[in-house]
């Protein structure tokens, strides 16, 4: 399986309410609100880091989930995600411009 | 609003969040418009690194909604990169300008940074109607011009239309004007007086009939019957209720980085310079007044048939003289919509009606036959 990468897409909202995290998608203002996982990957998403390293590094520890489960379900959760147009996904690192990046708190 | 942004707003209200907050960067405006509650002088606006700072403490304290607003933004010569430092702060940014400095390269750099929307004012699709009252020639050609460049970049704009007595006649061309440039439009009668309390811009407001008409337009406010029916009699829930979102998930930053519930209130609760932003948001003793009224708090209003539904606006009630009380404008709004007298109108009216005709009063005053217990002229 080749490596995926993810980054936040520069052009939604965000910010985290009490630890809930709500991102205003860039491309028609829908209003999503993340959940725990979604959340932990959304914050860890750089567009540097292996999507495999975030869920050993940050999804595993916090759920005690075997990685190749845990990998197979964050996939399918960025796939979701990038579908929103709130992640993009690669198989190559994603370089982050200088443009709205991922400051949200 | 959406549900889930409903859901978003009653959990910032209980957790004492500042969801949504307007920040002018500006007083300075290139439009001189007739109805306008700002002096347009700058008395030491915020410097650029000082609006960075407070951008980091608003995003800090959980501000989500930002609008950026003035005077005219586009005067600032730092915009670019103050809104630049925004959207890098992930906030969700909306613009009110006039539009007049926006072309082809402003409108795409909108559109890189992620703008949610912008809101343009016009006032009328005649040029002789908006113009008289931006009182800058060109300035509706230029305005078009920008909506055109800005959709184009598949932005999405708002026109907002200031009713007034100006162009009263004209809101239906607007709102065609819009439909053309595949734009939404907000039509508005409601004009504010002066932030220093002058009043007189009042007097552009819509008379009584005028409002009474529009509110019974379908095209503006959809079903008639039930824009314009008596409200029921409130529920122990309407009385508890908050009067609007200021101060409670929404609040206002002046150029001047003075602090109020709204742009619409106009009383200070701490500046920026001075103290965090969250600091004066959670612990100003104004601020914690106004966030401590429920409807039930409200003098006159709390027996007023329109008390569920009003349109009340606590800023202009302060304006008036008493947050608590009731907002006369609101008042008449309610009156063109349902045809009921607000108790303040009743209250006013028995007044009235208690010193008789006040030209009268004045007669009688000058005859010593007619003073009552003897008085003397």
């Amino acid at each position: 399986m080749s490596r995926l990468y993810v980054a936040r897409n520069p052009r939604v909202a965000a910010r985290s309410l009490d630890g809930e995290m709500m991102i205003m998608s860039g491309r028609d203002s829908t209003l999503f609100t993340l959940n725990k996982t979604a959340t932990i990957l959304w914050q860890a998403a750089d567009g540097a880091t292996p999507l495999e390293e975030i869920v050993e590094r940050r999804i595993c520890p916090e759920f005690e989930v075997e990685p190749a489960e845990a990998l197979q379900d964050a996939e399918i959760l960025a796939r979701e995600l990038a579908s929103h147009e709130i992640l993009q996904i690669s198989e190559e690192p994603i370089p982050q411009t200088n443009s709205p990046a991922g400051e949200a708190r | 609003m959406s549900g889930l942004m409903q859901e978003m707003s009653a959990k910032a209200l209980r957790l004492n969040i500042p969801l949504n907050v307007q920040l002018d960067l500006t007083y300075r405006c290139n439009e001189r418009c007739v109805h306008c509650y700002l002096d347009h002088d700058d008395h030491g606006e915020m410097t650029t690194s000082e609006i960075k700072h407070l951008l980091d403490e608003m995003a800090e304290a959980g501000v989500f909604i930002l609008t950026l607003s003035g005077g005219e933004i586009f005067l600032r010569k730092d915009f670019f990169e103050l809104l630049e430092y925004s959207r890098r702060l992930m906030f969700c940014v909306k613009l009110k300008t006039n539009a007049v400095l926006i072309r082809e390269r402003e409108a795409k750099r909108i559109r890189d940074l992620g703008v949610e929307s912008i809101q343009i004012s016009i006032y009328s699709h005649r040029p002789e109607v908006h113009d008289a009252i931006t009182l800058i020639p060109g300035s509706l050609k230029r305005s078009v011009d920008a909506i055109r460049f800005l959709t184009s970049q598949g932005l999405r704009v708002i026109i907002g239309n200031v009713l007034m007595t100006h162009n009263l006649e004209d809101y239906q061309g607007v709102r065609e004007l819009a439909a053309e440039l595949g734009v939404d439009c907000t039509t508005d009668p409601t004009i504010t007086p002066m932030m220093d309390g002058n009043r007189s811009t009042l007097n552009l407001s819509v008379d009584q009939n005028a409002l009474r008409n529009v509110f019974r337009d379908a095209s503006l406010v959809g079903d008639v019957d039930e824009f314009c029916a008596i409200p029921p009699k409130p529920g122990e829930s309407d009385l508890e209720a908050t009067p609007c979102s200021a101060g409670h998930t929404a609040c206002y930053v002046s150029p001047y980085g003075d602090v109020f519930p709204c742009v619409q209130f106009p009383i200070p609760t701490g500046n920026v310079r001075q103290q965090r932003f969250v600091d004066i948001w959670r612990h100003s003793e104004q601020m914690n007044e106004v966030r401590s009224i429920r409807v039930k708090d409200l003098t006159t209003c709390t027996s007023c048939t329109h008390v569920s539904n009003c349109t009340r606006c606590p800023g202009l009630a302060y304006m008036e003289g008493n947050m608590r009380g009731p907002s006369t404008q609101d008042c008449e709004k309610s009156f063109a919509r349902t045809g009921v007298p607000s108790a303040n109108m009743l209250a006013k009216q028995r007044s009235t009606t208690n010193l008789g005709n006040p030209s009268l009063v004045q007669i009688r005053a000058l005859s010593a036959s007619t003073s009552p217990a003897g008085a003397t002229a």
